[in-house]
């Protein structure tokens, strides 16, 4: 493996040399980037546990770093691009705000939507299982429509339900009503048919089938449709926000703050999106573990 | 038949709801407007209604009830309104006119493809990479795989305003948009794919002698053409989305989401529910010829089930 990194050096540093010559800002920056790949490389190579954990870290740092360093040399204006220093500026300043707008968007638009949605879709899927003419009507409708972007739909909602959290919540509704309902009709599938057969010697009915065979085996892939489900649902409250809201909500300040020209204002939203959106993935991702420990992508 | 039955069951029943849903919805307005449609309305006073329920409302005024289906800006619009302003949007003028919803669509969906084959192409590249280097791999994927979980939309119209201030409009930075959208699938498609060649496959080409380079074009990318459909039908629903969602802030401009928006600030609900079934007909042809292509190269292939 060694030799074979000889050459990805060499260019390296040609590169290197010749951004030096053209600009040095830009030779800085390659350099930078270079240095940093050439750690991670060799922090990959060494193949220890701990490698796993540190070379995505790095390099989220690395790109941090690059975006801030590609922002000083160069002086972009914070209208075209502000650097994380002066967004994290901006987040501890101004948590208040950040924590309603969260508070509105997420708690009382996406969270309630997005269980409704999956309450819902869980039940149809279900009543779609246990009637095959149900299924066979409903899924290519709900395949079709999952594949659609309902996000469309949010001037309408914001229509019906006003400006407050409700219109909000009946799109992510809408929004994750699909997914789910494809995807527990695929879970419900799951079981083989000597599962069944068993069931049927213990003389089990269809509720004690469904609760004790069918309904577990589905779990995989009903924490599929819950974790797809998991970023639709801050997108469609952050998107139908655009349509109108109240004076507070992420999508009501990511639109003003473009308007005022508040780049940093906006990536502090999106900060706060990201980490929201990775929090409530990883969230379902905790249950999925919890609830499906038997299933072999979950066993280590 | 047996397969399109109950589909056309389930049809019915949606269209059947949508416009028995049509009187709650509009009922209020209808007997609001009873001296335009010539009849009196039941309690006097707009108060006195308001405060009624939609069924009730519906119940003491029965000749009402008809002119729910034909209000020129109703809360929901019957499904023959939908459909006949869609055929009028569509046939009325050449698809040049503004006004035309061919034009719109068109706006929409060639910034879409621009980006699809920007985003698929990007996608596929780094999805090389990573599964030839170690390191593009332990870096980049756990961000590619975190990156799906932060609601890039909410930027989208953000990105668009900074673009144009930066002197760049028109396709591009919806392109750009639906690129980073359809990116991820393809890249998280593609390296499954090209993974999945197993051991034995692999130890084979290694017992012919065969080069990196010769493994990847014989044996790699032919495995991962199923994968790589898959994720091309999902980018290419995201990228769709994402283009629509990039024509928001650019209010009275081209595209489907323009046309949304503007329907909203106006109230003409009609306009806003035929444009998102133009959006639904672009998107289903989209997923579709990709389903299309997807099934002509694997039967090729003979991989087709």
């Amino acid at each position: 493996m060694s030799g074979a990194w000889v050459r990805p050096e060499l260019f390296g540093g040609l590169a290197v040399a010749l951004g030096f010559v053209l600009d040095w800002r830009l030779g800085l920056v390659l350099a930078f980037w270079l240095g940093a790949w050439w750690l991670n490389a060799r922090l990959a190579a060494t193949g220890t546990k701990a490698a796993g954990y540190l070379v995505p870290v790095v390099f989220g740092f690395v790109l941090l770093g690059l975006w801030e360093l590609v922002v000083r040399l160069f002086s972009v204006p914070m209208v075209i691009l502000p650097g994380p220093s002066a967004i994290w500026a901006r987040i501890v300043t101004s948590t208040d705000l950040l924590w309603a707008d969260f508070f509105q968007t997420f708690v009382l638009g996406a969270l309630p939507g997005y269980g409704m949605g999956a309450a819902a879709g869980i039940a149809v899927g279900v009543l779609a299982d246990r009637f095959g003419f149900l299924e066979r009507g409903l899924l290519p409708v709900g395949n079709f429509m999952a594949a659609l972007p309902i996000v469309g739909t949010a001037p309408i909602f914001v229509m019906w339900y006003g400006f407050g959290w409700q219109s909000k919540a009946a799109v992510v509704f809408t929004m994750v009503f699909f997914p789910m309902l494809v995807n527990t009709v695929a879970g419900l599938k799951e079981a083989s048919a000597m599962q069944r057969d068993l069931m049927r010697t213990y003389a089990a009915g269809a509720g004690a089938t469904l609760w004790k065979l069918k309904l577990p085996a589905a779990m995989p892939f009903v924490f599929n449709g819950l974790k797809i489900s998991s970023t639709l649902a801050l997108i469609g409250a952050i998107v139908a926000e655009f349509f109108g809201s109240p004076i507070v909500g992420m999508g009501f300040r990511i639109s003003t703050s473009v308007g005022q020209l508040a780049l940093d204002m906006v990536w502090a939203e999106i900060a706060v999106a990201a980490l929201a959106g990775s929090l409530f993935y990883g969230a379902v991702a905790l249950g999925e573990r919890w609830v499906t420990f038997w299933h072999p992508s979950q066993r280590t | 038949m047996r397969r399109f039955v109950p589909v056309l069951t389930v049809l019915a029943a949606i269209l059947a709801l949508w416009y028995a849903a049509c009187v709650p919805m509009n009922i209020h307005s209808t007997v609001n407007l009873a001296r335009v449609h010539g009849f009196e309305a039941m309690p006097e006073g707009r108060r006195a209604r308001a405060e009624m329920g939609a069924l009730q409302l519906a119940a003491m005024n029965p000749e009402a009830v008809p002119f729910v289906w034909s209000e020129e800006k109703p809360r929901l619009p019957a499904p023959h309104q939908v459909a006949g302003e869609l055929w009028g949007a569509v046939t009325d003028f050449a698809p040049t006119d503004k006004r035309s919803l061919v034009f719109h669509a068109w706006a929409t969906l060639s910034a879409t493809l621009l980006g699809f084959a920007i985003g698929t192409g990007l996608g596929v590249l780094l999805a090389v990479g990573i599964v030839h280097n170690r390191a593009m791999d332990m870096s980049v994927m756990p961000w590619a795989i975190a990156s799906q979980t932060i609601p890039i939309l909410a930027i989208a119209p953000m990105v668009i305003v900074v673009l144009a201030s930066v002197g760049l409009t028109g396709l591009l930075p919806k392109a750009l948009i639906s690129a980073y959208l359809s990116f991820f699938p393809v890249v998280v498609g593609m390296v499954k794919g090209l993974r999945s060649p197993d051991a034995m496959q692999l130890d084979l080409l290694r017992t012919y002698n065969a080069s990196d380079t010769e493994t990847f074009f014989k044996l790699r990318l032919p495995a991962a053409m199923p994968y790589l459909f898959a994720s091309l039908k999902v980018g290419a629903a995201a990228s769709l989305v994402g283009t629509i969602v990039g024509e928001l802030p650019s209010g009275g401009g081209e595209g489907i989401g323009a046309r949304l928006l503007a329907g909203s600030y106006y109230g003409q609900t009609i306009q806003i529910w035929a444009a998102l079934f133009m959006a639904a007909i672009v998107a289903a042809g989209f997923v579709g010829l990709i389903g299309w292509v997807q099934g002509r190269t694997l039967h090729r292939m003979g991989l087709a089930r």
